[in-house]
């Protein structure tokens, strides 16, 4: 049952008003003081308690186009897919090609194809989960459709946020887009065994990020090798381990299940919250 | 252009409020957008334009009112008004990532008949 209004359903949370007020001509003014994604949010909320019921640590991933999602997640299954059961809601304007290279890796994939509409809604990423069993599922990806205005304001009931900012597309991303960095939990600079080709500023990308995001931890990686990133010693962790790091730490925290409901809402939450 | 959802959002939970009351048209939506919300005043006032034809809020005058940012610095303990995205306390210069105001997006009210 849902926490918040009490509903014994969470699918499309309508929650129908029947009573029929009698017609009046004269125009009057109505209080109504409520979120306009209310809606989005309290479905985001239901599908955030089901994951923590689950034990199930759900990462939204967003980018501009092209940043390198389905590439981290192909990676991934790669690497972890022994370890952890992986299941994928990848969400496109057009095309199930990034599916269908997620497919035969080992993890269930659904597709959401958008059409027009420039971000996932916490509605279309239920939907597709109908189509999936998570049963035993540990680790759940959302590839966002590759945009980096609209899905900012989306909560989908992830329990962290995980923002790609790729060697190729300019340090200063963050302040151009500050919306969606602001809501980052991890910013993760991709591609970057090309950064020194493409004369990338690694130093200047962690400042602008650290000056939009300061909450955010920002890892460093390529999906491509196994770089050794930050204080080169050998010892030192590539990007991606730091990556599975973190992964790890993170459904650590959920699969214990001593950790609460709120202690996973990830920082949009924080963010994108006022009435709710 | 995510403000024509936005709008639909809107324009659905005005209706049902309209409809609740038993009314059949709407006067004045008055919204709150905050300058953090991610959403384009000008464009929400377009996107209005075009998703209210044909609705009962057709003809409504559609007002929002905007909502500066206000981040609170926990080593000061004191509110500041960031004037940018990047939120530096003007007394220490420490990042904050404390928000107090400004992401609202919200129907406030409705003159309706
Ligand atoms: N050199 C290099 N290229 C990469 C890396 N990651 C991704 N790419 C390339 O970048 C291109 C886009 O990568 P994708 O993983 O499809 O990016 P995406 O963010 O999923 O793209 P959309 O779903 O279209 O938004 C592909 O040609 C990848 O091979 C990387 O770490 N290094
Ligand atoms: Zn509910
Ligand atoms: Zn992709
Ligand atoms: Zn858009
Ligand atoms: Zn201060």
């Amino acid at each position: 049952m849902c926490e918040n209004c009490g509903c014994a359903n969470s699918t499309g949370n309508v929650h129908l008003h029947t009573h029929n007020a009698p017609h009046l001509s004269q125009p009057r003014q109505v209080e109504v003081q409520e979120a306009i994604l209310a809606k989005n949010d309290h479905l985001a909320d239901h599908l955030r308690q089901k994951f923590h019921q689950q034990g199930i640590l759900t990462l939204n991933l967003l980018s501009s186009p092209g940043s390198g999602k389905t590439s981290l997640i192909e990676r991934t299954l790669t690497d972890l897919g022994l370890d952890f059961s992986i299941a994928v809601v990848v969400g496109d304007l057009e095309t199930d090609n990034d599916a269908q290279r997620l497919r035969g890796k080992g993890a269930s994939v659904v597709q959401i194809t958008t059409g027009s509409v420039c971000h996932l809604e916490a509605n279309m990423v239920e939907t597709a989960l109908a189509q999936m069993n998570l049963d035993g599922v540990q680790l759940l990806f959302i590839e966002n459709v590759g945009n980096l205005v609209c899905p900012a304001a989306y909560d989908l009931g992830e329990s962290a946020r995980v923002v790609l900012l790729s060697a190729t597309e300019g340090e200063d991303k963050p302040l151009k887009y500050p919306t969606l960095f602001k809501t980052a939990d991890v910013v993760v600079l991709s591609k970057m065994d090309i950064a020194e080709a493409v004369g990338f500023d690694r130093e200047l990308a962690m400042e602008n990020v650290k000056k939009i995001a300061p909450q955010a931890e920002i890892l460093e990686l390529s999906a491509r090798s196994n770089l050794r990133l930050g204080n080169a010693s050998i010892q030192s962790r590539t990007g991606l381990e730091s990556w599975y790091d973190y992964l790890q730490q993170r459904y650590q925290m959920i699969s214990s299940k001593k950790t609460s409901l709120e202690a996973i809402k990830p920082t949009s939450e924080m963010i994108f919250s006022t009435l709710k | 252009m995510h403000e024509v959802g936005i709008m639909e959002q809107l324009l659905a939970i005005a209706t049902e409020h309209a409809h609740k009351e038993g009314a059949s048209c709407i006067h004045t939506i008055k919204a709150r957008v905050g300058d953090l919300s991610g959403v384009v005043p000008e464009a929400l006032a377009f996107a209005f334009d075009v998703t209210a034809k044909g609705t009962i809020a057709e003809a409504a005058s559609f007002e929002i009112e905007r909502v500066p940012a206000q981040c609170y610095c926990t080593t000061c303990q004191q509110l500041f008004q960031p004037s940018t995205w990047i939120h530096e306390c003007p007394h220490c210069h420490e990042m904050s990532h404390d928000i107090r105001q400004g992401k609202e997006l919200e129907l406030i009210s409705l003159e309706i008949s």
